[in-house]
Parts: C-alpha cells; sequence; structure tokens
C-alpha cells in the first residue's frame, strides 16, 4: 500500500456530489444561525449560498435556506444533524434538479456608463425580471431574479456595459402547486 | 402576591426540584450571588474541585456511574473555559451534564469585562444546547428545558450561562411538575415491521455476532438485564466497546471480549466474517471498524440506535431501528418468543459451525503476554487487581492510553455503570476526577482509578479534593515512565524514535500522596504486588499506589489504523512462535 505507514485511516473512495437546497425552519432567537453555520463548518460540510429572515412574526420562526453539495451520505447526515438541533422545527431537502420546486436569487447591479450602454445594459437584464430601482444620467441600478448561473453569466456579460458594482442573495426556494412541506 | 425569589435562590430551587443532591464547582466573581445562596439549601451538597475541568470529569464520573445528569457550577471567562474539555469529552460519550456558569453583568456583555468570554459561543460545539439568560423570568424554565434536554434522546451535556445582574434580580417562581412529553427531539417510535424484520434475520442466520457499546448503559440497568436476556435466548456470539464493557458479564461463555483496535482475536474476527451484524447502541466508531471499505464484508448489519444521525454516519446498514435499545430489546425478545418458540435448541445446529470457528479464535489467546518474575508485566498488575478486587461491587475509572487498554482487556466487568472511562474524546486526566465523583455517589464502595504516570499528573491536584471530603479513592498508577502508548506507537509507526514521550522527572508519588494527606503505597516487584494491594484495599484513605511495571511492554493485540479486522497483530508471544516478529511490525 502506497500509504502504508500513515497511522490513520484513508479516506474512502471519492463519491459523486449532489447539490442539495436544504431549508430549515428554525425558532428565531440568538445564536440560532451561528448554530447551524457552525454545525456546517464544524463537520466539514459546504455552504455555497444562505438566505435567512423571519417568516413568521407571531411565532418567531426563521426560515433559513442553503444551497450545499455532498453524497447522499453526506447530505442525509446533515439533515438529521441540523434536526437534532433543539431551535430547529423542520427541515426540507430538495435536489436543484427538481423540477418542483423554485429556486430564485435577486442581484442588483451597478451600472455607470453612457446612455447607450445604460440602454443596452438594461435590454440584456430584461428576461430576468429586470427593475430599475435608480437611474441618473451617468448610472442604474437594476434588480434582476434568476438563477445562480444566469446571475454569473449577468455579471459577466454586463462588464463591458460598464458594470462596477454587485450585490446578490443567496437562493430561496419554495415547492410548486398547492402543496405545503410539512 | 407570589413570594418573589432572586436569580440564584431560582437556581437551587430548580436544581432542588430536579433531585440533584451534588454540584461540582468553584466559585469566582461572577457566580458569588449563586454560591451566597448555597447555605439555605441543605439538600444540596457542593464539592469545590481544585480546578474546572476536575469538577467536569467529577460530574461525569457521577454520572456515569448513577444514570442521573451530573452539575457543574462554574464561574464566567476562565471558569467556563477550564470546564470546556469535560463538556466535549461528555458529548463524546454521552453523558448527561448541566454545566451553570457565571456570565458578567448583562450591561458589561461585549465589553470585553474582566473575566469575560463568549461562553455560548465557545461552548456550542460541545453542548446539545446552551442558552445565555437574557431575562429572570426565562430562568427557571431554562433550567428545567437544560436537564430535560441533557438526559432526553441520546444524552449529553448543556449548559445555562447567567449574567451576574440575572442572579440579582427577583421574580416568582412556580414548582416544577415533570411532564412526560416528548420535545420532538427523542425518538423511540420503532415499528414492529423493523422488529419482524429482524426476526427474520436473526432466523437466517448461520454466522451471527451481537455488537453492543455505550447506549446499553445509557438506557438504563434494565437494558442490560434485557439484552443479556436476549443474548441466551439466542445462543449468538456477543462483542462490545469500550464504552459497553459491563452491559453483558465479561465471564459469560457467550462475551467474545472487547473489539475494536485493541479488542481480542475472536471478537474481531468474528466481526469481520459474521453474516449478521446485530449492532446495539454502538456508533460505528474508527477505533472499532479499521479500514471502513474492508469493514465486515459479508454481513448483513442491523444498527439499534436512539439517535437517527449515528445511522447510516460512518457505515451503511441495511436495517436501522431508531429507539431507545431497552425497548428495542424487549420487543425483539417478545416477539422472538413468540414467533420462534425454542429459538435456542432450534437453531443450535445452524450456528455449530460458527460456533466451533469462534473457538478456533479463542484458542489463540491473543490477550496473553510473556510474564515476567523480575519485573511486574502491567497485564499481569490488572489481573492482581481484578481476582483481589472482584468479590467487592468496585467501580473501576481509567485515564487513557496503554493502562486504558489492558483495564479494558483484563478486568471483567460484569454490572453496568462500573466502568468510566474516556473514550470518544480520548481525555488524559479523566480518571482521578471522575473517581472523585463516582465516590460522591458511591461512598461505602470500592472505587479504583487505574491510571498512567503521564495521564495522572494532568488532574493530580484533585487528590487534594478527594482529601477535603474523605473521599478513599484509590489511584492505581501503572508506571512505566513513558506515555506508553505515544511510545508504542513510535515504536511501530515511526522507527522507534521517542519524541518527548518520556518523562525524565516524575514526582516521587508516594511522597505526593503523603504531601497531599493521604497515603502513598509502591509495588516494584510482582512478589510484593498482592501484598501491596491487599494494603491499598485496606487502607480507608485515598491511597496513591505507585506500581512500577515493565517500560518496554507494548499493548496487543492491535489492528493497526487503516486495516481491516482480519489483519490484526498479535503479541510478540503469537510473533516468536511464528517468526513474523519484523515482518510483522513493517507492515504497520
Amino acid at each position: 500500500m502506497a500509504n502504508s505507514k500513515s497511522a490513520y485511516s484513508f479516506a474512502s473512495k471519492k463519491q459523486k456530489l449532489d447539490t442539495h437546497i436544504i431549508v430549515v425552519w428554525v425558532d428565531n432567537e440568538a445564536g440560532v444561525l451561528a448554530r447551524v453555520v457552525g454545525l456546517f463548518s464544524g463537520r466539514g460540510y459546504n455552504i455555497e449560498s444562505l438566505a435567512v429572515a423571519e417568516v413568521d412574526q407571531k411565532l418567531n420562526i426563521s426560515r433559513i435556506t442553503i444551497v450545499t453539495t455532498g453524497t447522499p451520505q453526506v447530505i442525509d447526515q446533515i439533515k438529521l444533524q441540523l434536526k437534532k438541533l433543539v431551535p430547529v422545527h423542520k427541515v426540507a431537502d430538495f435536489k436543484r434538479e427538481d423540477k418542483k420546486v423554485i429556486f430564485k436569487e435577486m442581484a442588483l447591479f451597478k451600472i455607470v456608463g453612457n446612455n447607450n450602454k445604460l440602454e443596452k445594459a438594461f435590454k440584456a437584464c430584461k428576461k430576468y425580471d429586470a427593475v430599475i430601482l435608480d437611474k441618473t444620467n451617468k448610472s442604474k441600478v437594476i434588480q434582476i431574479t434568476a438563477l445562480r448561473r444566469e446571475i454569473d453569466n449577468m455579471a459577466n456579460n454586463l462588464k463591458k456595459f460598464g458594470l462596477v458594482s454587485v450585490s446578490r442573495t443567496g437562493a430561496v426556494a419554495m415547492t410548486r402547486g398547492a402543496e405545503v412541506f410539512k | 402576591m407570589s413570594k418573589l425569589y432572586s436569580g440564584a435562590e431560582i437556581v437551587f430551587r430548580c436544581l432542588q426540584d430536579q433531585g440533584v443532591s451534588h454540584v461540582f464547582g468553584y466559585p469566582g466573581g461572577a457566580v458569588l450571588p449563586i454560591y451566597d445562596e448555597l447555605k439555605n439549601f441543605n439538600s444540596i451538597k457542593h464539592i469545590l474541585v481544585r480546578h474546572e475541568q476536575g469538577a467536569g470529569h467529577a460530574a461525569e464520573g457521577y454520572a456515569r456511574s448513577t444514570g442521573k445528569p451530573g452539575v457543574v457550577l462554574v464561574t464566567s471567562g476562565p471558569g467556563a473555559t477550564n470546564a470546556v474539555t469535560a463538556l466535549t469529552d461528555a458529548y463524546m460519550d454521552s453523558v448527561p451534564l448541566v454545566c451553570i456558569s457565571g456570565q458578567v453583568p448583562t450591561h458589561l456583555i461585549g465589553t470585553d469585562a474582566f473575566q469575560e468570554c463568549d461562553t455560548t459561543g465557545i461552548t456550542r460545539p460541545c453542548t446539545k444546547h446552551n442558552w445565555l439568560i437574557k431575562d429572570i423570568k426565562d430562568l427557571a424554565k431554562t433550567i428545567h428545558k437544560a436537564f430535560e434536554v441533557a438526559t432526553s434522546g441520546r444524552p449529553g451535556p448543556v449548559l445555562v450561562d447567567i449574567p451576574k445582574d440575572i442572579q440579582f434580580q427577583k421574580t416568582s417562581y412556580k414548582k416544577y411538575k415533570k411532564i412526560n412529553k416528548s420535545n420532538g427531539k427523542s425518538h423511540n417510535h420503532f415499528s414492529q415491521n423493523d422488529i419482524d424484520e429482524l426476526i427474520n434475520l436473526i432466523g437466517k442466520a448461520s454466522k451471527p455476532i451481537f455488537y453492543t457499546g455505550g447506549g446499553v448503559i445509557n438506557s438504563g440497568p434494565k437494558a442490560s438485564e434485557l439484552l443479556r436476556e436476549l443474548v441466551h435466548e439466542t445462543g449468538f456470539p456477543i462483542t462490545s466497546t469500550l464504552q459497553g464493557l459491563g452491559s453483558y458479564p465479561a465471564d459469560d461463555s457467550q462475551f467474545l471480549g472487547m473489539l475494536g483496535m485493541h479488542g481480542t482475536y475472536e471478537a474481531n474476527n468474528a466481526m469481520y466474517e459474521c453474516d449478521l451484524m446485530i449492532n446495539i447502541g454502538a456508533r460505528f466508531d474508527d477505533r472499532i471498524t479499521g479500514k471502513i471499505d474492508e469493514f465486515s464484508p459479508k454481513s448483513k448489519k442491523v444498527h439499534v440506535d436512539i439517535d437517527p444521525s449515528s445511522i447510516n454516519k460512518n457505515v451503511k446498514v441495511d436495517l436501522s431501528i431508531v429507539g431507545d435499545v431497552k425497548m428495542v430489546v424487549a420487543s425483539i425478545i417478545k416477539t422472538l418468543k413468540k414467533k420462534k418458540p425454542n429459538f435456542i435448541k432450534s437453531n443450535k445446529q445452524k450456528t455449530s459451525k460458527w460456533w466451533e470457528k469462534i473457538q478456533k479464535w479463542r484458542s489463540k489467546r491473543s490477550l496473553d503476554y510473556i510474564g515476567s518474575e523480575e519485573t511486574i508485566k502491567p497485564q499481569y498488575a490488572i489481573e492482581r487487581l481484578y481476582e483481589l478486587t472482584k468479590d467487592k461491587d468496585t467501580y473501576i475509572t481509567t485515564e487513557v492510553g496503554q493502562h486504558q487498554m489492558w483495564a479494558a482487556q483484563h478486568y471483567k466487568f460484569n454490572k453496568p455503570n462500573r466502568w468510566m472511562t474516556s473514550g470518544g474524546l480520548g481525555t488524559m486526566g479523566y480518571g482521578l476526577p471522575a473517581a472523585v465523583g463516582v465516590q460522591v455517589a458511591h461512598p461505602n464502595k470500592l472505587v479504583i482509578d487505574i491510571a498512567g504516570e503521564a495521564s495522572v499528573l494532568m488532574t493530580m491536584q484533585e487528590m487534594s479534593t478527594a482529601v477535603q471530603y474523605g473521599l478513599p479513592i484509590k489511584i492505581f498508577i501503572l508506571n512505566n515512565e513513558y506515555m506508553g502508548m505515544v511510545r508504542q506507537w513510535q515504536e511501530l509507526l515511526h522507527d522507534k524514535n521517542y519524541s518527548e514521550s518520556y518523562t525524565a522527572a516524575l514526582p516521587d508519588f508516594v511522597k505526593l500522596a503523603e504531601a497531599y494527606g493521604c497515603v502513598g503505597l509502591r509495588a516494584k516487584t510482582p512478589e510484593e504486588l498482592d501484598d501491596k494491594i491487599i494494603e491499598m484495599l485496606n487502607t480507608d484513605q485515598p491511597v496513591i499506589f505507585d506500581c512500577l511495571v515493565d517500560k518496554q511492554e507494548n499493548c496487543f493485540p492491535m489492528i493497526p489504523s487503516g486495516k481491516p479486522h482480519n489483519q490484526m497483530l498479535l503479541g510478540p508471544k503469537d510473533q516468536k512462535d511464528k517468526k513474523i516478529t519484523g515482518k510483522g511490525r513493517t507492515l504497520v
């Protein structure tokens, strides 16, 4: 064995990684985000993006949406470990490819340039529900909602039209149809 | 209007209502109001330790030997950070602890105040849950919740951080009534289908084995009784993890001894070759499985555990039963008796070949060692200790290292809750304070810490605690002047480069004992060992026993890390017989 002197066990074979969106309903209390994020970093799980906000003021519930990658075994562990946390109420898990689920991210682009460039930039954004939030002679702030890769592409494309600043959120998710995740 | 109580009083009222009789702690600025109240609560006895880590381990010893949660009381800042090792230890070994820590007053939090630290932040990854009290009205319900979280499901440590101003504030207190309501975090709803499936597998197996762990102990003494019944009803062999020792009698013929890195030849080979593995309350730890890709390749695996996240974490299993061991095993026995009456007789033929094989492995006598007339072999010391104490109801704690493994191999446990050792975290310095906690809980029992000279020096200061409270703990040091397990690994894996594993200046343990105000004894030869042990047992005071043992002895058998169960390294006797001394070692 190549590494036969190692006193430590060998890592098992590499498995295929899947991208999952994990949705966690938690009590909105001090430190709860640190608990969730700490669980990921402490056990070596990956966080691609994170979105969190209170969704029920009366019951004091926040909804955390985490995009993560891992082997099926790791994804199972993430869910089971999350469910053990005291402030966690429920955990949902969707594959990124899942057609029954809507995923959206939002981005703000600040474009600085002449009228021609500003116009072109807005045109390019149009297919992603573009909204102009601020406008001056020299600049525009454009909001789009789209998928991660689409936003990546747009951020690249807009460079030539004078993109100077990008601000974007993590993904949020919701199931299609009348069903609600219990 | 109802009577108002200060936060400090409420802490004790809560402890009283939870039936707490002992608190292990150390005072300091941020917990002074709580300490001030102590005098008004006679039912709660405070044990003053010498270091907060000692308080934590003592509470662990208390908890593991009684099944009740251990309570720790420490001050802010260094008080809390000193307790972190013990909290992590309890987290890894699933020991219920409730740690109450003082915190600087609310208005000073975040100002880098004197003895301030982010206690809840620091202890978040090493507790099941923790709380910072911001409102006196939350105090009582939080402490009661803390006990519930610590003791429900898979037990573990929790921490409640109480700022000093909250300890002074007043509010009303309602007597606590225990509600038997699930908090949604403990899982005990396995189905009869799962049990039927298991009975089906049991019926088919010709090479079965039970692999049991600390979960059996945590489920209570009844679980151990039921386990014994189940093992007898099936006639299957059983092996146990380090933490599970005592749940099944070690001298029973169906018991194969401990498994894992330093487990017996028969246990590890049976794990490798079995066709049905029934894991009850163990967690497929890496010291158990060895190389995971080659772990028990031919078996169907069943896993009974109360923690759903333990299932499929390290090893994929074919059938999982999530529930409390006691309930699951009771259900298995009931179903087995109903569906397959007289199973043990009808099945005898089927497993007879398997037992023959096991006997062959047993005949290797893998725990044997080469005796000596001149020097005390550490294994011999433990054997003698066992022989001379087996008729008493003895509680054993250990530190971490070779002596711990020898104790696990050579001391035979027949009852649960008699064996307290740091398995998951492997904390050197655990055993002495743990023995303090055990002795506090069982004042009239014999409590022995089987120790190494390096480990025991890490928490030696707690001898002073033992002397203060008249706790006659026995510290049995296997003194080889080395960090033995480190030395062993350096010998086997690092070309005998004994880098920093020798302690060149050790204290005279006999004089040290006398300095602490207890009794010191020393044994140098096998000849005098028995007499000295008897002298130790007859001493009604704390004793430090300095047992000078062979300095070169290694702990065998051993599965080198990264190897499967069937590639064990046996002791020097076996290696000599087969003349593989050199080769066997380079294989590691």
